[in-house]
This record gives structure tokens, sequence and C-alpha cells, in this order.
């Protein structure tokens, strides 16, 4: 019944989607039907696959990067009030300029290729990140410090030893977040200037009342965002196994647990 | 199942290794927070190898006092504290609190043995697998805190203060989350294991305190100051349930501020 319920579940959008084409006699152009988007995805699947690979390894790259620059800024606040008083004013800043604003000055410094998504990729990924992993270094148990205070240990490997691990289950939630807007920032690179991915597939086809194909790019792309998601929260749980024991009720994971759940 | 503990076998046979035994004395202790002065002026000596209860009202400083012996005050000043042998105090003394403080992805072994890796140095495994037997805890070497028990988790904790085999142990009311069977338990074991040792123990219960002490003080006013203290014969842990420990129990709550509301001789 599990596994059921979500093919149940698309089998429902899907017959909602015929009826209000049927409903309302809008324009193919505008929604085209549940068949013709079908057949556009089987007509066009080299073509989105291709693309698909291209935004894929866009986001992949951006996130694995992003992901190593957000921890890497975390643990430099966290190490020292000095250096977080010189960086942080940078992660707020990132966050403050509008991402989208910054895709056309990317897309002339970096190219049509592939880097100038993976730097969208990387800036929409970075202050997640960054913000929670730091945010879980400052909240450690104080009844820890106390304790590791009493068995003369360095700042460095209390670092190492206690405040990274406690905050991983932070950054793991951090990671989700990435993993969600991840998507958004190749996307938009694509379609401010790109010769290749389902953003620039989505523009062009557009551009040339391909709707079908259009709506096939779209589908394709949800595809990856959500199985990219399950890939991180599965990598998440992984880097924290005490919590399944710790928590079953896992909050963080709500989106998760509920899908998993069926 | 409650694990029962006979505090006559115990590694405590085989002599461990056991540091000197130091005194550590505290003289005009002063702490104020927010302009509120917990206390000033305060005298503390702790004689070697015994147990000393600290008794109190909420609030009344007395965590603050041990978190001052134990170096985890920011602020505290005109403190002159020092060990009976003169050497340095900070790197003697061992921390037991309320909480269990077990790291939840650590096992109980690793848990026992965070010491020595937070100071770089060689996990003594075999060490540690004794000191887990001695609380009763052998087969448990690989278990998550999750899965233990509290009493488990803090015969872990106790576990891990024997770890760090130092001759002072401050303790900030260890036992006070447990169930009643589970701190008498604990409160034996502790007893056996930390035989040897200069304990500062923190609590809100004077029968415990009447039970493990040597001498019981209590601590009142603001700022605070100690009342006259309690000076118990015989090796704890004693029996409660005797007439002198009745009026003595008597004499505490009253020290405390409890109002005794019930007839005279019920």
């Amino acid at each position: 019944m599990t596994w059921l319920r979500p093919i149940i579940i698309l089998a429902g959008l899907i017959a909602v989607w015929q009826v209000v084409i049927w409903a309302t006699q809008v324009e193919h152009f505008i929604l085209p039907a549940p068949a013709a988007v079908a057949s556009a995805l089987v007509d066009d699947w080299d073509l989105l696959l291709d693309n698909a690979g291209i935004t894929l390894l866009e986001i992949v790259i951006g996130l694995v990067l992003g992901i190593l620059l957000g921890c890497l800024t975390a643990l430099t606040m966290a190490a020292s009030t000095r250096a977080r008083a010189w960086v942080l004013p940078v992660v707020v800043a990132s966050q403050a300029i509008p991402v989208f604003a910054l895709a056309p000055v990317l897309v002339v410094w970096l190219g049509f290729g592939l880097w100038s998504k993976v730097a969208m990729a990387l800036l929409i990924i970075y202050f997640p990140v960054a913000a929670a992993f730091y945010d879980g270094l400052r909240r450690t148990d104080p009844g820890w410090l106390d304790l590791a205070q009493t068995m003369q240990a360095s700042r460095w490997a209390v670092l190492r030893h206690i405040r990274m691990p406690a905050a991983l289950p932070v950054l793991g939630s951090g990671m989700r977040v990435a993993a969600a807007v991840a998507p958004i920032g190749a996307i938009i690179g694509e379609w401010v200037g790109a010769s290749a991915g389902l953003g620039h597939l989505m523009i062009q086809a557009n551009a040339r009342n391909e709707t079908p194909r259009m709506y096939a790019a779209l589908i394709i792309l949800a595809l990856v965002a959500v199985a990219l998601y399950f890939l991180v929260d599965r990598l998440a749980r992984r880097m924290t196994p005490w919590q399944s024991v710790t928590d079953p009720s896992r909050p963080a994971n709500a989106i998760t647990n509920a899908a998993s759940k069926g | 199942m409650l694990p029962t503990f006979n505090p006559t076998d115990t590694i405590t046979d085989s002599p461990t290794n056991l540091p000197g035994a130091i005194g550590v004395t505290l003289t005009g202790a002063r702490l104020a927070y927010d302009g509120i002065v917990l206390f000033d002026g305060l005298d503390l000596t702790l004689a070697a190898a015994t147990w000393t209860c600290l008794l109190g009202k909420s609030g009344v400083g007395k965590s603050s006092l041990l978190r001052l012996i134990a170096g985890l005050t920011a602020g505290a000043t005109a403190t002159d504290l020092s060990a009976s042998d003169g050497q340095p105090l900070p790197s003697r003394i061992a921390y037991m609190a309320q909480q269990d403080l077990l790291l939840p992805w650590l096992s109980a072994r690793d848990n026992i043995l965070l010491g020595s890796r937070l100071r770089g140095r060689k996990a003594p495994r075999d060490r540690a697998d004794e000191l887990l037997a001695a609380v009763g805890l052998s087969g448990r070497a690989h278990a998550l805190p999750a899965t233990l028990s509290g009493g488990e988790r803090q015969r872990v904790a106790l576990a891990r203060t024997l770890m760090e085999d130092r001759p002072v142990v401050l303790m900030d009311e260890p036992f006070s989350a447990l169930d009643a069977l589970t701190r008498h338990n604990l409160q034996d074991m502790s007893v056996t294991l930390l035989r040897g040792r200069t304990i500062l123990l923190v609590t809100h219960d004077p029968l415990e305190a009447l039970r493990l002490g040597d001498r019981v003080l209590v601590m009142d006013g603001e700022p605070a100051h100690f009342l006259p203290e309690i000076t118990l014969p015989r090796t704890p842990p004693r029996p409660t349930a005797t007439p002198e420990m009745a009026a003595l129990h008597q004499r505490l709550l009253a020290q405390l501020g409890v109002e005794q509301d019930w007839p005279e001789g019920a």
C-alpha cells in the first residue's frame, strides 16, 4: 500500500490535468494534454536526457562546492571570533544580493558553459549550509564544553571532537535545504545564457511554441530535483547514524518521513 | 532490570594506581552575576580523601561554588584556590554533572575514553573496559548512550570520571535525575569506586548528604555563608534509618527552610 500511494497520487494529478483541459478547452500551446507531453517525453528522450545530464552535473558540482565552502566558512567563524568579525559580513552580503541579479554578471564573467551555472548553484547553496552549520557549531550543549574544559581539552580538540559532530544534524538540515534550492541556481543560469541544459531547452521550446517539450523538460527537472533531495537526505542520515536511535520523530526530516512512510 | 552492586567485590580489590590524595583550600571566594553578589569572602576546605556534601536552597550559589573550584566560572575574582600539596589544581579535578553529558555519537567505551581523546593521547581501551565492568556494564562497550537507561548512562559517566583518575572529584547533583532505587545503587557504587579521592558533592537531598558525606555543609543567605557543619562518624554509605540520623535530617530540613507542620513526636 505504501508504494502504491505515490502512484495513485500521480494518476490523480494527471486525471485532474486532463479534466481541466476538457472542462476549459484551454489552447494546447498554453496547457498541452498529458498524452502530448508523454509523447514529447518519448520522442525527445535522448535530447532530454543529454540536457538533463548537463543540468544535473551543474547542480551536483555546485552542491559539492557550495557545501564545502559553506562548511569551511562556518568552521572558520566558529574557530575564532576575530575571523568571524571579518567573515560574517561577507556571508550576509552574499545573501543580500539577489542571485537572480547576479546571473547576467556571472554569465559575462564565466561564459555560457558549465561554470556560470555552477557558480549560480554554489551561491544559492552556500548560505543555507554556512548558516545552518555555524548555528549548530554555536549551540553546543554548554555541559559538554564544561566537561571538556575540566579534561584540559584544547579549543581545536573541542571543535573537532565535540562541536563538529554535535553540529552534524543541523548541517544535515542545511544540506537538505541546499539540495532543494540548488536546481533553482542552475536553471536561472541556463535561462540567462547557455548552450545546453534543461533550462536552456525550456527557453528554446517556449520560443518555438513547442509547449509539450517544455513540459517534458519540466517533468524531468522535477524528477532530477526530487532524486537529488532524497540522495542528500540519505547522505545526511548516514552522517548522523546515532540520530535514528536518539530521536525517532526527527522533525528536521518531516518531509522525507512523510514521503517514505507514504 | 536493576543491577545489583556489591560494594565489596570490585576492581578496588586490585589497587588501581590511586593518585596521592590531596586536600583543597578555597579562601575568600567571591562571585557576582549582574551586580548580585552570590557569595563574598567564602572559605572552604576539603580534607583529603573525604566526602563533603553541600546543601542549600535553589539559587543560593552552591553549584556556582562547585563550578568556581572546577575552574568553570569566568570572571570570579579575589579567589585563592590551592591544593594541599602546593601543586597546580586544575589538571587534578574531575567533574560530574546532573546530566550524564555522554556524547550521543560515541559508544559507551568511547565516551569513557573522551578525556584521552580530547587531550590527543592514546586511548587505554583495556582500562576503559575494566571500568565498564566495575560499573556493571561489561559487554555494553559498543552501546550508544541512547540505548542505555538513565541509570546506565550515569554509570558510564561515573566510569568516565574514574577514567580521568583525578584525586579531586566535583559532583553537581549527579544522582538527582535518577529514580530512588537506581540512585541508591549508584550512590553505593560511587562511594566504593571513588574511595581515596577528595569529593565535593552538591545535592538537594539532605538524606543523600547524610548517607554519603563525611561532612555536611549548608549554604545559606545572600550573599551566602556556611551554617555550622555536621560531621559524621563511620564510613559512608551509612544507614539513614537510625534515630540520630532522623534528628540530623530534621535539623537539615529546618536549616533549608522546610516548614515542619506535623505534630511533635509523630
